[in-house]
């Protein structure tokens, strides 16, 4: 069952950023463990952008923040490796660990309103996290930060470092996260849900900045959302997370326009002007989602699938190919011809 | 700010007003008329009458009212029954004794508090958080006399580390501090163990503020995170104890002052009830409510100054 599967493509997977291999991890709670992720794989290659996709509690930010080491204390690894440039950063040394957060990984949080310290101005924090760089006094530290401040589109930058976040708006909040995660000139960007807090045209604005910092920059980008038309817009690969699985993933194209799990399928199918409507929220589907403590036997989507068949409910479906880096996790899922 | 300060200022001064009324009203209505309570069985009625008339008792309510405003406002809080000397000379004589020891009180637990809260939360869960836990509420819970006569008894008695009584000779700024130690210790023990746990509980909580986690996301070092980032606004809510503290050591200062027989306010006050001395009993009271309101007053201005939040929303 824990065999290893090759996700997107092994050729790719060569020369991946960041290479997450059957990851489990479980939450302790009085209830019993919580089965919050279970032999997760998947890999961003270098300079690409990667989207994760999955209802609320489909274990997206565990995803990130195991890949960052980020855990709350409750967290258990069961098994699996998050290689980052080939290196473990789950066994890593709190000291590499260190090097790697902010320097060769930044993150992005999902609600800029808390993710920035409400005491200190945005200045001291942006200098704060240049701490590293002993050869370059406070004040090019606060000209290094007013610039990367103008190139996010914040207006009288070297003013505005004195300011405390609650000068700023949510958008302004959440362009100044993204130039703090810049600062370090990371290899990976990761950012969980950067735009649900905020309205439609900022959103909007804030996604074409991302599109725009990723080419310029070079770096590669794992993006989280619920909305799947951002996902079509900004990224080149997806990967579809149900219930701490990973139901399917491939190029956008290919999992947006021959989606092979019945999961994707449903959340395709409400809305066939998908790909061009940015706003769209992620559908809700008829049935509830398994309980991640007791989890059924079989496939994990049996309890919702408009296709389950006896199978479906006995025996767990193993991840399959369907094509060269498109793979599902389903009982129907096979391989297709490519027309 | 500006309007912040006025507002926080006049609700000092509503809160004096109120404390006045309410101690007027109370010596008003306890049994038993003051002149003749602090003359004795033995006075004769002409003397009574001569000591009501001096303190104002045979005029109407409500000019007995404003005439004790209007005399708290000019300073005047009447004249010490024994010896005729105006009871704010005595007041302001006792002051400094008990600010002091008050203050020093607070520093014990600012000293021991913050930092064994702080070392708790951030070794939550091992046995020095759970001793230190245990020790805090051990600490709240014993009055302050009791700390004062077993500590007496331990350093001063047993140890002969520290003197027992008094306040050090007049002037000699060393000899003070040196018997400021033990009391200080003895009235401020309590609010070691409140200030502990009260860091404790804030710091757990901003140490699980996303923000908190950005900073880790950012590879700071952990003393920077604690102590820049978290302690910061970890202390805010103490701040504001801290001025209720200080209100708090001031009144509590009778027990101990009586305890290591230091002057004081306290002290002042139970001498002044055992020889129903009504107007410094008056003085004493009132003085350390409007120390009160002051201090709360200033902790809350510099909780507004600490905070920008609290600030920008001013
Ligand atoms: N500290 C925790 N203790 C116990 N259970 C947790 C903990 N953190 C997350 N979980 C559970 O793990 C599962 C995955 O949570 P996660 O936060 O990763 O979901 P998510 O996909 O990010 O959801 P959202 O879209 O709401 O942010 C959920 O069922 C959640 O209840
Ligand atoms: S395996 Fe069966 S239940 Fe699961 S998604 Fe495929 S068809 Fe549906
Ligand atoms: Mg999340």
């Amino acid at each position: 069952m824990a065999a290893v599967h090759p996700v997107i493509a092994p050729e790719a997977r060569a020369d991946a950023v960041l290479d997450v291999r059957d990851l489990s991890i479980d939450f302790a709670t009085p209830r019993g463990p919580v089965h919050a992720l279970r032999e997760v794989n998947l890999t961003v290659p270098r300079g690409s952008v990667v989207g994760v996709v999955g209802e609320s509690g489909s274990g997206k930010t565990t995803l990130i923040s195991a890949a960052m080491r980020l855990l709350p204390d409750n967290a258990e690894l069961r098994g699996g490796a998050v290689l980052f440039e080939g290196e473990d950063v789950l066994r890593m040394s709190p000291q590499a660990l260190r090097n790697l957060r902010g320097q060769r990984i930044s993150m992005v949080f999902q609600d800029p309103m808390t993710a920035l310290n409400p005491v200190l101005s945005i200045g001291q924090q942006m200098v704060d996290i240049q701490y590293r760089d002993r050869g370059l006094g406070r004040a090019a530290k606060k000209r290094k930060a007013a610039e990367l401040l103008r190139r996010v589109g914040i207006p009288d930058p070297m003013q505005r470092l004195g300011n405390y976040p609650h000068e700023f708006s949510g958008g302004m909040r959440q362009r100044i996260a993204i130039a703090m995660a810049l600062l370090g000139n990371p290899e990976l960007l990761i950012a969980d849900e950067p735009t649900t807090a905020l309205d439609v045209t900022m959103e909007a604005q804030i996604i074409h900045l991302l599109r725009e910092l990723q080419q310029d920059y070079q770096s590669s980008i794992l993006f989280i959302s619920h909305n799947l038309g951002l996902i079509a817009e900004l990224c080149d690969y997806v990967v579809i997370l149900y219930a701490g699985t990973v139901v399917e993933q491939g190029t956008v194209r290919d999992v947006f326009h021959r989606p092979q799990h019945p999961y994707t399928e449903a959340l395709l199918v409400c809305d066939p002007a998908l790909l061009q409507d940015v706003t769209r929220e992620l559908p809700t589907i008829p049935g509830d989602v398994p309980d991640l403590v007791n989890l059924p036997r079989g496939c994990i989507f049996a309890e919702r699938c408009p296709r389950v068949f006896e199978r479906c409910r006995a025996e767990d479906p193993a991840t399959r190919w369907v094509s060269a880096g498109h793979a599902a996790r389903c009982h129907l899922a096979s391989p297709l011809e490519r027309s | 700010m500006l309007i912040y300060a006025l507002q926080r200022i006049g609700l000092a001064m509503l809160i004096c007003v109120v404390a006045m009324t309410v101690l007027f009203s109370i010596a008003y209505v306890i049994p038993g008329d003051p002149a003749s309570i602090t003359l004795g069985p033995r006075a004769t009625p002409e003397m009574r009458e001569a000591l009501r008339e001096r303190m104002g008792l045979d005029q109407p309510l409500p000019i007995q009212l404003v005439n004790f405003f209007g005399n708290v406002l000019t300073g005047d809080l009447g004249v010490d029954v024994w010896s005729k000397r105006p009871v704010t000379t005595i007041v302001f004589d006792a002051l400094p004794y008990t600010l002091a020891l008050a203050a020093a009180g607070l520093g014990w637990a600012i000293l021991l508090g913050i930092p064994l809260g702080c070392y708790s939360a951030i070794r939550r869960n091992t046995l020095i958080d759970k001793l230190t836990g245990v020790i805090s509420v051990g600490a709240i819970s014993v009055p302050s006399f009791v700390v004062a006569i077993y500590g007496i008894l331990i350093f001063a008695v047993g140890l002969r580390w520290l003197p027992a009584l008094g306040a050090g000779a007049e002037g000699d700024l060393l000899d003070q501090l040196w018997h400021l130690i033990l009391p200080a210790f003895a009235i401020g023990l309590g609010w070691v163990g409140y200030l502990a746990r009260l860091v404790r509980a804030s710091m757990l909580e901003v140490m699980s503020e996303n923000h908190v986690r950005t900073a880790r996301a950012f590879g700071l070092p952990e003393r920077m995170i604690v102590f820049r980032y978290a302690l910061r606004i970890a202390v805010l809510p103490t701040v504001t104890l801290l001025g209720i503290a200080y209100g708090g050591l001031l009144s509590n200062a009778v027990f101990v002052e009586f305890v290591f027989n230091r002057p004081g306010i306290g002290q002042l006050a139970v001498a002044a009830v055992n020889t129903r001395n009504y107007p410094v009993m008056m003085g004493a009271t009132l003085t350390t409510v409007f120390l009160f309101a002051i201090c709360t007053m200033i902790a809350d201005l510099i909780v507004a100054l600490l905070d920008p939040r609290v600030r920008a929303s001013l």
